[in-house]
């Protein structure tokens, strides 16, 4: 299994490092400090298991797990008890262990990690959205190493430019590097929709619709010939 | 009475004779430790008591790993007085991070 370790104390890093050495089937990928560095690092591999710190500073293990769309098997290490409950939450999570990490308890977790079969039937392991659908609602963007959550609800508009996107809030716009597919992925399907090469619109803040434009807020959205059709099956007409 | 005194007992149980990965972890506890004391005497210094204690959550670990166990539940204890505004522990852990600092720093070859 290929894995990654996420930890902002480097002891615990090398510690993890350490142990998964001992198992012939765990190949340490990646280790990172912060989870910035990891969702990073997601973006561009797959990865079998993760160790994850829960308690890290300004980004939180668990608000880390929320940014995966489809997250990997997780072992979480926390020298923190009280949020083991807390934790199941997450089908992705097979253990929580609790620093200092002791051979005979990483072995264990290890175990569980090899033998964990998600209970979807999908291949893939989800973040749980009946506890409160948060993952939907928002997702995160990276802007000067800063990662600026952002609630789903109030995007207007997203529209590409060049090698960036522009993200159109009510409040505010976020110039991100990144294209229109992947934002998609992030995206909830039943209430964003691509309509021109360059533009995703959220069908929920559409004002009215003309021939070939949409006015969402002040903005007027083009609108492709080969999406209208989409367009119109997803809107609820009289 | 639980152990106050840092030893090696758990970092030789981890690394099984493993010279080289017992040398790395000192090594890097010793260039971790400070930069971590000295950034919590700062916010101690400026009364911001919660970012303090997320660096007691961090030291905590350090005292796990060189087998402080009663260290460690008295910094689960001032952790969570600190986090909610209360440094009555102050003293007795600023005790604790010196019996640490001392013990790596006679460390001269690993």
């Amino acid at each position: 299994m290929n894995c990654i370790i996420i930890d902002d104390e480097q002891t615990s890093r090398v510690i993890l490092s350490q142990l998964c050495a001992q198992q012939e089937d765990l190949h340490v990928v990646g280790e990172f400090a912060n989870a910035i560095q990891a969702i990073k690092y997601l973006n561009q591999e797959e990865v079998d298991l993760i160790f994850l710190d829960i308690h890290m500073p300004d980004f939180s293990g668990f608000d880390f797990i929320q940014t995966l769309k489809l997250p990997p098997r997780i072992i979480l290490t926390t020298s923190d008890t009280s949020l083991a409950l807390d934790a199941f939450e997450y089908e992705c999570i097979v253990d929580y262990v609790v620093k200092p990490v002791t051979l005979a308890r990483f072995e264990k977790a290890v175990q569980k990690a090899r033998a964990f079969v998600p209970t979807t039937t999908s291949s893939t392991v989800t973040v749980p959205k009946a506890k409160s659908g948060i993952s939907d609602k928002f997702f995160y963007v990276n802007i000067d190493r800063t990662l600026i959550k952002i609630d789903t609800d109030f995007v207007n508009v997203i529209e590409a430019k060049g090698d960036y996107i522009l993200i159109k809030t009510q409040a505010k716009e976020y110039r991100v590097h990144s294209t229109l597919k992947k934002i998609l992925d992030k995206l909830p399907v039943d209430q964003f929709l691509q309509v021109h090469r360059s533009y995703v619109i959220n069908l929920m803040r559409i004002v009215d619709i003309e021939d070939n434009s949409i006015l969402i807020e002040k903005d007027v959205i083009p609108i492709s010939r080969s999406k209208r059709p989409e367009l119109m099956r997803r809107l609820d007409l009289l | 009475m639980k152990n106050q005194e840092p030893n090696f007992s758990y970092i030789e149980s981890l690394s099984g004779g493993d010279v080289a990965f017992r040398a790395r972890l000192l090594e890097v506890l010793k260039s971790e430790l400070p930069v971590e004391i000295a950034d919590f005497k700062s916010l101690i210094r400026d009364h911001k008591f919660d970012k303090a204690a997320e660096l007691v959550h961090k030291m905590k670990h350090k005292m796990a790993l060189l087998a402080m166990d009663g260290a460690y539940e008295l910094a689960v204890r001032f952790e969570n007085e600190l986090s909610e505004g209360n440094p009555e522990l102050l003293s007795d852990f600023n005790g604790i991070l010196e019996k640490m600092t001392t013990f790596l720093s006679r460390l001269t070859k690993i």
